[in-house]
């Protein structure tokens, strides 16, 4: 595997500390990323799901190195080379980020409103000394050019554009630096539905043409379906299934991943959500989560076991893993075609 | 006629900005009936938000105008919402008895210095109730219907105690404490998990069958949509492009907008690495706009001359199914 992987992260962690009192003294810890292990093969696109408070964007930043991990290997192969990123010193990683891009949410809060088009997407290239003057306006303009902007606006400011064209800016920004693997945190979530296909559609093109690698978070499971090769999903700071997209759609593995996949509302009258049942009851607090498996408050299929011993993540099918003690008994729901 | 509740009949909500006058709700007209759902759909700036607000007389008073009918049906007649002073003792009589709202953010709608449950017995107090054990009781009664646990303890909790959830049944219970027999939903589980969605789309449906009220639903979600309304209206840049049933509107939509809506939007295990179709450009924004059709600029089968030239007729496809298209007028429909 390791010859295609791109990324490999193996028992990601990051606690936060929970302080209370004047003295801040630290009396506990929110884990909200939990021994979290996955790999991304160049070229492909990981999806990354879970609810809120889940730790996927979390994970996301640690990945970025922009918050600092608690434990756990970042593994970038790059020419040839292995880097753990968790072990970089800031400035090796600030050098190193070139490689590593990410895309926000929100196009109207992570541009920066007193900056040109031109600053913005050009900021990467001058930061890390790699072009000026006539060749930084010529990375520029192709970085405009490929998320399809007008290279005339240039020197607009974003408060000029609407949403989905600054989240091109957005994109362009990342891609003005060349990088290998792009982070995409909620990226099309803020977006009109219209638009929202265009910024996917656009997505893909690039990874088609430039071979870029995705890690996609997301809440939105038919966007997630729609652009991943593969899918993780998490609970709670921890992953609780990993497989090929259409094997974790039709044929999941775990009761949490059959929950979110029924509580989907489909656009189409004929497939209707289930008058009764679901998934009951509402997200832990992550900084008290329950005993043993995470989920067992909410599963419909807990047993004594459940709320004693927290499932390990273990393979039950070729390339699909699961933390479920009954993972390869029960007969889960999926989403037919 | 008797089932209707609520009755909006071309209702324009203008606003006077420096730069022109934002036309945000443009001749929009539909009826709400008992025990039914009228879906809204649309993007942002369509005017979904805005109509129900106009509905509720709580656009701002110094820079926006409504004009229109809005009639409020009852056994003994009607009255024109539309008329009424905002601000005057009949409009506020009317909110929360007749007609409730929920909103997205249940956070900016409840008041962060009240318990959650002083801040549901107020509705009760401001209309008439004096008994405060009573009130209380009622809050309990009614907490505990939309699926709060321990509601006894949680009604002098603080909303900021409560989890996005659980504020939300709040602010449900907090709606329906006076029965009022119209509740508009402004995209009420947008901010909500998909798992805590499926909850309170449940919980509404039930509350539904229960009371009768009639519901108005807007959200942006298709989905959500399909499993909500009865009737759906698609309203693009101020005006309702096209009407009908839930299965009209998803099954044989008219509208070029509407089928460019319903493509867009990524269907499980068909769109496998294909693109999406899209539509092309953005919503602009509505000042100033011409006299004609709104999604002219962006539709793929625009028609120079017929289009651009004025707003296009509602022609009606079959019956309660109508398209605001010149593709459909009968003067252009090639034989």
């Amino acid at each position: 595997m390791s010859e295609t992987s791109l990324l490999e992260v193996r028992g990601l962690t990051k606690y936060f500390p929970i302080e209370q009192g004047l003295l801040r003294r630290v009396v506990g810890h929110v884990r909200a990323v939990d021994q979290v292990s996955f790999s991304i093969n160049r070229g492909r696109t990981l999806g990354l799901v879970g609810e809120s408070g889940s730790g996927k964007t979390t994970l996301g930043r640690c990945v970025m190195r922009a918050i600092e991990l608690t434990a756990g290997e970042i593994i970038f192969h790059h020419q040839g080379e292995s880097t753990d990123l968790a072990q970089l010193s800031r400035r090796e990683m600030r050098e190193f980020r070139k490689h590593l891009q990410m895309i926000f949410q929100d196009p109207y809060s992570s541009l920066d409103p007193r900056k040109t088009v031109f600053d913005i997407v050009s900021e990467p290239l001058r930061i890390n000394k790699i072009a000026s003057g006539k060749a930084l306006e010529q990375r520029v303009r192709k970085a405009l050019e490929l998320v399809g902007l007008d290279v005339r606006y240039m020197k607009r400011y974003p408060h000029a554009f609407s949403g989905g064209q600054r989240q091109r800016i957005g994109i362009a920004r990342a891609l003005s630096i060349n990088p290998q693997l792009i982070i995409c945190d909620e990226a099309v979530s803020a977006l009109d539905v219209s638009v929202q296909a265009q910024i996917l559609n656009l997505l893909k093109d690039l990874q088609d043409e430039l071979g870029l690698t995705y890690l996609f978070i997301a809440h939105d499971l038919s966007v997630v379906e729609h652009v991943s090769n593969d899918v993780a999903v998490m609970y709670v700071g921890k992953l609780v299934e990993q497989a090929p997209t259409r094997l974790l759609f039709s044929r999941p593995r775990h009761p949490y991943t059959e929950a979110l996949l029924s509580a989907i509302p489909r656009p189409d009258p004929d497939q209707p959500l289930p008058e009764s049942g679901g998934v009951e009851g509402e997200l832990p607090d992550p900084a008290h989560p329950p005993s043993g498996c995470y989920f067992h408050p909410r599963c419909p299929y807990a047993q004594q076991i459940c709320r004693e011993e927290e499932p390990p993540l273990l393979e039950v099918a070729p390339q699909q893993v699961a933390a479920c003690h009954f993972a390869d008994e029960l007969e889960l729901q999926g989403i037919e075609d | 006629m008797s089932d209707v509740v609520l009755e909006v009949k071309d209702l324009h909500t203008y606003f006077e900005l420096e730069e022109g006058t934002l036309k945000a709700v443009n001749g929009v007209s539909f009826a709400i009936k008992k025990n039914r759902t009228l879906g809204i759909v649309g993007e942002s700036g369509c005017g979904k938000s805005v109509t129900a607000q106009s509905i509720m007389r709580i656009t701002p008073k110094k820079t926006s105008s409504v004009s229109g009918q809005i009639m409020l049906h009852h056994d003994f007649g009607a009255i024109d919402i539309a008329q009424l002073d905002e601000d005057g003792d009949q409009m506020r009589d009317l909110r929360g008895r007749e007609i409730a709202m929920i909103f997205q953010e249940p956070m900016t709608a409840f008041s962060p210095v009240h318990t959650v449950g002083n801040q549901i017995m107020e509705a009760l107090f401001v209309h008439g109730e004096t008994d405060k054990k009573t009130a209380r009781k009622r809050a309990i009664a009614l907490l505990d219907e939309v699926g709060i646990p321990a509601p006894e303890r949680r009604i002098d909790e603080y909303p900021f105690q409560l989890s996005g959830g659980m504020r939300q049944r709040s602010m449900i219970a907090m709606a329906i404490i006076l029965n009022p027999r119209l509740l508009i939903a402004d995209e009420p589980t947008t901010a909500l998990d998909v798992t805590i969605q499926a909850q309170i789309l449940r919980l509404m449906k039930r509350l539904q069958r229960d009371n009768g009220m009639a519901i108005m639903f807007i959200t942006h979600d298709l989905g959500v949509i399909a499993n909500m309304a009865d009737d759906v209206a698609v309203m693009y840049l101020g005006k309702i492009v096209e009407f009908g049933s839930l299965h009209q509107i998803f099954k044989e939509p008219k509208h070029p907008y509407t089928k460019g809506l319903l493509r867009s939007i990524p269907k499980f295990g068909e769109t496998d690495g294909k693109h999406l179709a899209t539509i092309k450009g953005t919503v602009p924004v509505p000042l100033n706009p011409p006299d004609a059709c709104p999604f002219a600029s962006r539709c793929s089968e625009f028609i120079p001359g017929k289009c651009d030239a004025r707003m296009p007729d509602a022609v009606t496809i079959s019956p309660g199914h109508t398209v605001n298209c010149v593709l459909y007028e009968p003067t252009n429909i090639q034989t």
